[in-house]
């Protein structure tokens, strides 16, 4: 399992909090130590997240968590929850090309690939979690 | 927050995207790019994304349309100094960009756009 070092939340209401949650997850993965290419996936990862959050899920949060695994591994966990509409069809909505809203269906999916952990708890008409972990590949600093 | 800026040289238009780019500021930018595209009567578009850190499906998108207007408005499109974690993470959320020519620096992108392929 993994110890919880630190936890943000940030607020996604309107779509420039799309680029707060980039740039705390950046921050984040940056002061642990996560390689330039791991940044970019988890923050790619998190950028489609957050947007889903807003535009499907009708806004809500993002709760980042900064942990250690025993191995002393840093991770780091991202969750967006809200209270939208929910999805019906899981497997449809992680079908590559799949979109309700005229989008490319690769957000969800593609998120699910580039990170290391996947979670989705939904349920129609309560809202949706979204959850995706990452490890950094090497080992921490210091 | 972000910075572009569209340069008109000789027939292609230069675009430099830098920092954090809203949905919006894409959205701006693609609107802004194609009426230039039809006032200027420009024959290329040249993108410069090495200033970006990350691309995901919202700004792939724009880039595509971007492209896809650029085409009927008879220029052609070619995005340049994509970063090597960028392209890694692209492929990776299932994003490759078909039909959008590339080049690795600005001048390889203006030989592109010009019909003369550098000598690698
Ligand atoms: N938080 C959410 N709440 C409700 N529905 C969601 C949520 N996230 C995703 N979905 C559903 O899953 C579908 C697929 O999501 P995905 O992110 O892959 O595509 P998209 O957002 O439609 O397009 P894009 O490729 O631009 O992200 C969405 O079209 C939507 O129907
Ligand atoms: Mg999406």
């Amino acid at each position: 399992m993994t110890d919880i070092l630190t936890v943000h939340e940030v607020r996604i209401n309107e779509e420039i909090d799309i680029v707060h949650v980039r740039q705390a997850a950046r921050d984040l993965a940056v002061s642990v130590g996560f390689s330039l290419v791991e940044q970019t996936k988890l923050v790619t990862a998190a950028s489609e997240l957050a947007r889903n959050t807003l535009v499907h899920g009708n806004g809500g949060r993002a709760r980042i968590e900064l942990g250690r695994a025993l191995d002393g591994t840093p991770t780091l966990r991202l969750a967006f929850t809200d209270t939208g509409p929910g999805i019906a069809d899981i497997d449809q909505a992680l079908t590559d090309g799949y979109s309700s809203a005229g989008g490319l269906g690769l957000g969800l999916s593609g998120a699910r690939r580039l990170a290391d952990d996947f979670d989705l708890d939904t349920e129609p008409g309560k809202g949706t979690t979204v959850t995706v972990g990452f490890r950094a590949r090497r080992p921490a600093r210091g | 927050m972000s910075r572009t800026s569209v340069i008109e040289l000789q027939d292609v238009l230069l675009v430099t995207i830098q920092g954090e780019l809203t949905d919006r500021d894409a959205m701006a930018l693609q609107e802004e790019l194609t009426s230039s595209v039809a006032s200027s009567s420009a024959r290329g578009v040249l993108i410069d994304v090495s200033g970006l850190d990350i691309v995901d499906s919202f700004l792939a998108r724009t880039l595509h349309d971007i492209a896809a207007a650029s085409a009927l408005l008879a220029a052609d499109t070619v995005v340049v100094g994509m970063r090597p974690e960028v392209a890694i993470t692209l492929v990776e959320l299932g994003l490759t960009l078909p039909g959008l020519g590339t080049a690795l620096t600005v001048a390889d992108g203006m030989d592109k756009l010009n019909g003369s392929a550098r000598p690698r």
